[in-house]
């Protein structure tokens, strides 16, 4: 093979990374088992080509893809908290229903009690860290395996619900800020404003970094990838945000709806939140760390029990901005917001994004994506007018395909000695 | 080589509840030289540098490091002091690449930023200061690596923080011949940096080829800390098994170190 090399840092001979050699590793990665989000993004073309040739009129609209945003939101949120807990190797059951019982305490401190809307939000998203914390102590100090403790929690905040919910009542929201959290859209000028500067802010944070490397004399990407990642950016999300900006009202006449849904820079900004702390920050390191050996971890002086609360604390936290965001997409709160099939779809849009159920490896942008394919299941198949028992199944077989495609991808990087 | 050692522990004893298991020892590492503890199992080879890491502290003896006497109660104290373990089970990620490895724990930060420019760099520098020059990227994880190559990087990772004594529990334990050899070179490659190392091995053509004192332990004693050059490979042997050879090792046991335990007879 012909690969030149060159002396990085104090002079370790490493290989010259060309874009051929670049696309050549990724193939070889992909080979060796290290998949990532590849087959949920291939899942979702896919799925978006078979929906759209069989309802183009409807799935294609600019309103549909305006409402998989609303669609996706509450379970993405939760999805990307679960993202810190699955890291760990462990699991929450009782996300869906966390989600459920503070958006429960915001709609009653909102309506019974009479409270404004920041407060009404900081009380939701501060229960979440209570019960984060709850959690992280009887698993981490504690020693009971996750799988119990968030068992045992999952149906006693089924039960909290019903109880201040007082037996069943529907407790509905009133018009506002958190109602238009996951319902209405940015006007026009807002939406091109965030959009553009998101490119631009993408595009600076990648350049300097290149720079940076560059001065230093260490191995950097090829600058055609980072081109080519920035270009594919920019193009997603202008191309996005020009299809939201037109006009999607049935009578534009009487209510104009146009922009982009406040949900989509909500999700963007938790992504870049909490891609940031995992993969810029010492803490996300010791996260990845103490998910791919504990003992080390300990070794290298990492407070092992203090991360592992830390990640049900952020992965309650992240429920309870689910729960806000299905609060205000559905407008009230009932005994069964965050129920039924919340949680389950939130697990299965982390690891159908690429997320391992066995620790160490994942990625928030994995809870985008794969709350993205959960979503176009939903919504498609409901365009197709299937009934709910067939879309539930559709999403079950889903879930396992990309569970399967988790362990075989581990089977094979064993294999070829590259877990 | 230095005359004055760069560690000492004289008179260590350490006890789990009733069971004694380090009586009176003492152990010298030398700056530059490439110290070997051998002993069997259950020896104490393990305690004892569990003792210098500062995971268990000592019941009874003094520790010198540089001249001063120094108390070690927890491996972060170890760690200031420039004493780095290696231990037999790695203790590295394998979902994380060689400088996210070697800076675990203590990374570099601007701000509260990783600072991955300068670890990298220095991680490279590390890697070069002990003539490893061939890793397909610093970048690789460590997953990838062949065990040779994992135990380079858990060796660079103990030399990074300007350690000066470095001990190795059984580096070369599950690596084949050619990984060994590299390995054991760069043992000897630390030594000659000017570091203090302390090795411990069961594989005597291992201590041989690299070490310049053998220190062997028998049941929790020192039974001699002598200059390779000075025995034969039997020697060591037998001090390993036995405690003595010839006129090294542990004194014979005398009678009346036993106690009578037949029964209805009073001591």
């Amino acid at each position: 093979m012909s690969t030149t090399t060159l002396e990085t840092a104090g002079g370790v001979k490493v290989v010259k990374p060309t874009v051929a050699s670049h696309i050549r590793d990724y193939i070889g990665r992909i080979r060796g088992g290290d998949l990532g989000a590849l087959p949920a993004v291939l899942g979702l073309v896919i799925l978006v080509l078979i929906f759209g040739s069989a309802r183009s009129d409807t799935f294609f609209s600019a309103g549909n893809f305006a409402n998989l945003f609303n669609q996706a939101a509450g379970v993405t949120m939760i999805a990307m908290g679960l993202i810190f807990v699955l890291l760990l190797g462990e699991i929450d059951l009782s996300a869906g229903f966390a989600a459920g019982v503070c958006g429960a305490v915001m709609a009653i401190l909102l309506t019974e009690k009479g409270y404004s809307e920041p407060v009404a939000l900081a009380a939701a998203l501060g229960s979440g860290v209570v019960i984060g914390l709850l959690l992280g102590f009887l698993v981490s100090k504690v020693g009971i395996p996750s799988f119990v403790v968030t068992l045992a929690a999952f149906l006693a905040f089924q039960g909290v619900l019903l109880n201040i919910l007082g037996e069943g009542k529907n407790i509905s929201i009133p018009d506002g800020f958190i109602k238009s959290l996951n319902k209405d859209s940015l006007s026009v000028t807002w939406s091109w404003v965030l959009a553009i500067a998101a490119v631009v802010i993408f595009a600076l944070v990648q350049f300097m970094r290149y720079r940076g490397r560059a001065k230093r004399n260490l191995v950097n990407e090829p600058i055609g990838i980072i081109l080519l990642r920035v270009g594919g950016l920019a193009a997603l999300i202008l191309i996005s945000t020009a299809i939201l900006t037109q006009e999607r009202a049935i009578n534009p006449v009487i209510a104009s709806l146009k922009g982009v849904p406040i949900a989509a820079p909500v999700i963007g900004g938790f992504l870049v939140l909490w891609t940031f702390v995992l993969s810029r920050t010492s803490y996300g390191r010791h996260v990845y760390a103490v998910g791919g050996n504990a003992e080390a971890s300990r070794r290298a002086g990492i407070p092992v029990d203090r991360i592992r609360i830390s990640v049900f604390v952020i992965g309650s936290f992240m429920a309870a901005v689910g729960g806000v965001m299905l609060v205000s997409r559905a407008g009230s709160v009932d005994p069964n917001t965050g129920g039924s099939s919340t949680l389950l779809y939130a697990v299965g849009a982390a690891v159908i994004g690429g997320t391992s159920l066995f620790g160490g490896k994942g990625k928030i942008i994995h809870a985008v994506i794969g709350g993205a394919v959960i979503a176009v299941i939903d919504n498609g198949m409901f365009l197709m007018d299937f009934s709910s028992g067939t879309r539930y199944m559709f999403t079950g077989v889903i879930l396992l395909i990309a569970a399967g495609v988790d362990a075989l991808a581990r089977r094979r990087a064993a294999a070829t000695g590259n877990r | 080589m230095a005359a004055t050692p760069l560690l000492e522990l004289r008179g260590i004893d350490k006890s789990f509840g009733p069971v004694q298991v380090l009586h009176d020892v003492g152990l010298s590492v030398y700056p530059g030289e490439v110290t070997a503890l051998v002993g069997d199992n259950g020896a104490g080879k393990s305690t004892l540098v569990k003792c210098i890491s500062g995971i268990y502290t000592i019941d009874a003896g003094t520790v010198t490091f540089d001249g001063k006497q120094v108390a070690i109660h927890s491996p972060r104290d170890a760690s200031e002091l420039g004493i780095e373990v290696v231990y037999q089970d790695l203790a590295l990620c394998d979902n994380l690449d060689i400088v996210q490895n070697m800076f675990l724990g203590r990374e570099k930060k601007s701000g509260i930023v990783l600072d991955e420019p300068t670890m990298e760099q220095m991680a490279g520098e590390t890697l070069a200061s002990l003539s490893v020059r061939t890793v397909k990227s610093l970048r690789q994880l460590v997953a990838s690596l062949s065990g040779g190559q994992r135990q380079t990087v858990a060796i660079a990772k103990a030399v990074l923080w300007n350690s000066r004594v470095v001990v190795l529990d059984e580096p070369t334990a599950a690596l084949g011949v050619a990984q060994t050899a590299q390995v054991l070179e760069l043992v000897r490659r630390l030594a000659d940096n000017g570091l203090g190392v302390v090795l411990i091995s069961h594989n005597m053509n291992d201590v041989f080829a690299v070490s310049d004192r053998i220190a062997a332990l028998y049941l929790g004693r020192m039974a001699a800390q002598v200059k390779a050059s000075d025995v034969t490979h039997a020697q060591v042997v037998e001090l390993i098994t036995g405690g003595r050879s010839g006129n090294l090792g542990l004194p014979p046991e005398k009678p009346t170190d036993f106690v009578d335990i037949t029964p209805g007879v009073q001591k």
